[in-house]
């Protein structure tokens, strides 16, 4: 089943067309990284599916059921960080977490008797133990950030909906962070992470969306993305004669890195070094994300096509 | 919802400060009659001035003549124009609403809080007068006032049921003010031009009331029976502006509570 899909979601603002007729589609136990540069209709996208902004045209299906019309049943089981944490300044941590717990509908009988425990819990869990009793306006942005998250985590959502959820974090927190999705995410929870950091991306995601000015120019597992492309990749010092043994196969060439259409790393590496090369380094050479998310998103005027 | 926006507004500092701060006028005068013993002629001044100087037990309702026209309308604007926009402002906004909060049921416990901070300064503000009046300017018994406006006295249960009623005729008053700001509050993320907005059509009212041209509007400007509560303490009780008060107030909550929600439910949340 999918955690989130949508059918031709359309957003316009005036004459601009914010998100222009995508389908996401993220399932069950995914998760599922959202990139895409500033302004290219990320957030928005976002907002739609949580019923802040309404679409213009399209449907929206979150956890099976439509939004926004039935955001009274789905959103309760939605854990949410839109575009950066927010917080009562004058009040403490636990007391915003407890505010904001009380707010809306309750998710289970006796849940009010068990608030004082459940916000202990997740402070504990995101690391705000101690702090918590602070008020939030002494709070650094990585502790807002945590807070937020905490805030997300209230009710043991189904889905996480986080907007850049490592902004404000230094490497530790990141790397908490992480390991803190990653365990929630065992545990069953979907997540969609919408982000511009492609490493962040890269390493924690199971499928990728792109976003690119509005539109939607990948949508795939990660796996499939960076699967093998045929070709190898060989450092050598000698480089000139690989390239005079290689004739002809040799793709790229960067210095002392050769790019070689040939798929059998090991066969590649019996031939030069009976050719007498000496080989450093030798591997399948892969696409990085980056590469992957380039290309999708190169201006169709920079190459010279045009439609 | 509405528990948990009174608890909100309760437990902010700025709400306790603005009630200080209304207090302040009152207290000050209050101490400047008691030291200098010169008070206004009666039917000049502030409503019921002239008459605390034999009575302290008047003071209360001086004290809300006092702060009626300007002070409180001022205090209920910033209240009622950072309702929606502030939430807005410092975001917090997005993440009640994904809760999820429904958009009518947040306007209605936003309103009901401002209410409820109304009512409390109102309230506030006769006991601290009470008090003072008490302390600096001595009991005694009504009638001096009373006999000045209708000629026959009033007993001091009558007293304290009418400043009790004139309590709530204030803070009924101020309703028209706090939906308009209200209604501003959800078209804006600037609590501050909420309730600059709120004021400044407050002052238009108080100017076009004075304006001989624009009698025809009169009956119809939200200031125009603000002071009736005057009319409380004669004998018999004058209901005619009283009631048409309450009904121009709640006129003006339907209208701009209905805008505001009609512009708040199908609103982007793009704060």
């Amino acid at each position: 089943m999918s955690a989130v899909r949508t059918r031709a979601l359309t957003k316009r603002y005036g004459a601009v067309l914010a998100v222009d007729g995508i389908d996401l589609d993220v399932r069950e136990g995914d998760v599922y990284g959202f990139l895409g540069a500033n302004g290219s209709g990320k957030t928005t996208t976002v907002r739609m599916l949580l019923g802040l902004v309404l679409a213009t045209s399209g449907d929206i299906e979150v956890l099976g059921s439509p939004m926004p019309r039935s955001a009274g049943a789905v959103l309760p089981r939605v854990g949410t960080l839109v575009e950066g944490p927010a917080s009562y300044g004058h009040l403490t941590g636990r007391a915003n977490l407890r505010l904001f717990d009380s707010m809306g509908p309750a998710t289970s009988p006796g849940s009010r008797r068990r608030r004082k425990q459940r916000v202990d819990d997740v402070l504990e869990r995101v690391g705000l133990g101690v702090a918590g009793d602070r008020r939030v306006r002494g709070y650094s942005l990585g502790m807002r950030q945590r807070l937020g998250l905490a805030g997300a985590l209230l009710r043991e959502p189904e889905l996480l909906v986080l907007d850049e959820p490592t902004n404000g974090l230094d490497p530790q927190g990141i790397h908490e962070m992480r390991r803190l999705l990653l365990e929630l995410n065992a545990q069953g929870t979907t997540i969609l992470l919408s982000s511009h950091l492609l490493a962040e991306v890269e390493q924690m995601c199971t499928r990728v969306g792109v976003l690119d000015r509005g539109r939607l120019v990948v949508q795939d597992d990660l796996r499939v993305l960076q699967a093998p492309t045929g070709l190898s990749f060989v450092v050598t010092p000698d480089v000139e004669r690989a390239g005079a043994l290689l004739d002809g196969r040799v793709v790229r060439r960067d210095g002392r890195r050769l790019v070689v259409r040939e798929p059998d790393t090991a066969a590649l590496t019996r031939s030069l070094v009976a050719g007498d090369v000496r080989v450093q380094e030798v591997g399948p050479e892969r696409r990085g994300l980056e590469q992957v998310v380039l290309e999708a998103t190169a201006d169709p005027s920079n190459v010279g096509v045009s439609r | 919802m509405i528990r948990v926006e009174l608890s909100k507004m309760l437990r902010r500092p700025r709400t306790w400060v603005i009630i200080l701060g209304l207090n302040l006028l009152p207290t000050v005068v209050a101490v400047l009659l008691a030291v200098t013993d010169l008070g206004p002629q009666p039917g000049e001044g502030p409503a019921f001035l002239s008459a605390v100087l034999t009575d302290g037990t008047l003071f209360p309702l001086a004290a809300l003549a006092m702060v009626l026209p300007l002070f409180m309308p001022v205090a209920v604007a910033v209240v009622a124009g950072d309702a929606v926009a502030g939430e807005a402002q410092a975001g917090t906004l997005r993440y009640l609403l994904t809760r999820p909060v429904g958009r009518a049921r947040l306007l209605v416990a936003k309103l009901v809080s401002v209410i409820a901070f109304v009512l409390l300064a109102v309230v506030v503000v006769a006991v601290v007068g009470y008090v003072v009046g008490r302390l600096l300017l001595g009991g005694g018994d009504a009638s001096a006032l009373v006999t000045g406006i209708s000629g026959s006295s009033l007993t001091s249960t009558q007293l304290v049921e009418r400043t009790l009623l004139a309590v709530v005729y204030v803070t009924l008053s101020m309703l028209g003010v706090a939906a308009l700001a209200l209604l501003l509050s959800t078209f804006t993320d600037s609590p501050l031009g909420a309730a600059l907005g709120a004021l400044a059509f407050l002052i238009a009212s108080t100017l076009l009331l004075t304006l001989d041209a624009a009698q025809s509007l009169q009956p119809y400007l939200p200031t125009r029976y603000w002071l009736s509560f005057v009319d409380l303490f004669r004998d018999p009780i004058l209901w005619r502006d009283i009631v048409r008060g309450v009904l121009l107030q709640g006129v003006y909550v339907v209208v701009f509570l209905g805008a505001a929600w009609a512009n708040f439910s199908t609103k982007d949340i793009t704060s």
